[in-house]
């Protein structure tokens, strides 16, 4: 049984119990039962639904990009057509265009990155899963974390361990005495809010998005459920539900572009000597 | 209740086994990304410049040998034609030489018939003056006798043997001008 089930239990308990109005769903909606459990070099493993809908999310994914790239052609087939214009998408859009001349090689990453955030998120919307791994901070925080090892690796690596840092504590271009402000702001930018952002831009995004969808659907049940005039409430409630999953769907392909594009900016910066 | 027990939790402090979880299913992502979908991808864009370079550039090369063909044809023509001209040149001239040889070669031959025609006609010329020589003389030397054989008495008979002997003459001259008149017979 589903958290969102398990609350949509709740609220039809309600009536019945002649309960204390409506429960709104919390944070247990992030945390379901978990399937199994166990431990492994002492670390605990508790595999929930939403880890098998990541897995699932991921393997259709894969599935998906290795069709489509399997045997190439010259003039791509349907499938191949939308894998590649995924794929172009941040080859050209992201990994030319932001990262720079230099950026061609890290489109593989980028568009890894993009597909397994896209296919994730989009199971915010698929009926039965209703929920995106990515709303666990764990997930957004592994990738933001691998972004964050790369792009400063890559400033290492292609300016130098010393330049790089001498950079960022020190910005060129910036009067002296101005150093005690700004330094303290770009070591913080660098090093700690470039990464949490990223990381909580996406999952606050998704966890936010899931628990309008949650709370609009188990209210219109309530409505219909509670009487009184309370049904004239039940269908906008419904209809709020299912606006908010077209704007979902905005949202789950302008999230994991958004998080691809802001690492193209980010490897820019680490490319490029220039801030 | 579990409900209950997850309320408690943090949603900013995951658990390590799912941040492992994830770090494992991006981890293959990339490997995916990197192994397999992306090499394809750049191979089929590689691909597919090289076609259009490519058929701008064979087309390119094309019409450079349709040029050189044309080229080559239209050289081809110019030597046809030149070697005709030639042909008919030499042609010409060897019509000319022939003719010339001909003509050197009739008049050699007019000339020697010609001059072996004024040979003979000496040869026989001299024949017959050999002939008349011999003859002369011995009607002369016969003449002559009869001269001093016969008295010459009388113009009769000088007369007589001076017509005897024109007749002779003439006799003579027949007998050689035409076989078929007997010798003596008038």
């Amino acid at each position: 049984m589903t958290s969102s089930a398990q609350t949509l239990g709740t609220v039809l308990a309600v009536e019945s119990g002649g309960g204390d109005g409506f429960q709104a769903p919390g944070l247990g909606e992030f945390y379901p039962e978990t399937v199994a459990e166990f431990s492994l070099l002492g670390v605990d493993f508790a595999i929930t639904r939403i880890t098998i809908i990541l897995w699932i999310a991921t393997a259709l994914m894969l599935a998906f990009v290795i069709a489509a790239s399997r045997k190439p052609q010259i003039v791509p087939g349907k499938l191949q057509f939308v894998g590649e214009s995924g794929y172009s998408l941040v080859r050209d859009g992201i990994a030319r265009d932001v990262v720079g001349p230099k950026g061609i090689p890290f489109a593989p990453f980028l568009a890894a990155l993009f597909f397994f955030i896209l296919f994730n998120n989009f199971m915010a919307i698929v009926p039965f899963a209703q929920i995106s791994p990515m709303s666990k901070f764990a997930f957004p925080l592994v990738l933001a974390g691998i972004c964050w090892v790369l792009y400063i690796y890559i400033g290492i690596r292609e300016q130098g361990a010393g330049k790089y840092f001498k950079d960022i504590l020190f910005l060129p271009g910036v009067p002296k005495p101005m150093y005690i402000l700004v330094t303290p702001i770009e070591i913080l930018q660098n090093f700690v809010v470039r990464p949490f952002t990223l990381a909580v831009r996406l999952f606050a995004n998704m966890f936010a998005g899931h628990m309008l969808l949650v709370v609009f659907s188990l209210g219109a049940v309530y409505l219909f459920q509670v009487g009184n005039y309370s049904v004239v409430f039940g269908p906008i409630s419904a209809l709020m539900a299912i606006v908010m999953t077209f704007f979902e769907l905005l949202v789950i392909f302008l999230q994991a572009y958004v998080f691809t594009v802001l690492m193209g900016t980010y490897l820019n910066g680490s490319i490029e000597a220039e801030h | 209740m579990s409900i209950l027990a997850a309320e408690s939790e943090n949603p900013l402090l995951p658990p390590v086994g799912e941040i492992i979880i994830g770090l494992i299913a991006f981890a293959i992502v990339l490997l995916v990304f990197f192994k397999f979908v992306a090499p394809r991808f750049e191979q089929v864009f590689r691909a597919r410049r090289e076609a259009i370079e490519g058929g701008i550039e064979r087309a390119e090369a094309m019409q450079a040998e349709a040029k050189a063909a044309l080229e080559q044809y239209r050289a081809q023509l110019a030597e046809a034609r030149t070697e005709a001209a030639q042909i008919r040149d030499q042609a010409r001239a060897e019509g000319q030489q022939i003719l010339e040889e001909l003509r050197t070669q009739a008049q050699e031959e007019s000339a020697r018939i010609v001059a072996r025609g004024e040979e003979q006609l000496a040869a026989s010329r001299q024949q017959v003056l050999n002939e008349l020589r011999t003859h002369i003389g011995t009607l002369a030397v016969d003449l002559a006798g009869r001269v001093v054989g016969e008295s010459l008495d009388d113009e009769a008979r000088r007369r007589g043997t001076v017509d005897r002997f024109l007749d002779q003459l003439e006799g003579m001259a027949d007998g050689r001008a035409g076989a078929t008149v007997p010798e003596g017979s008038r």
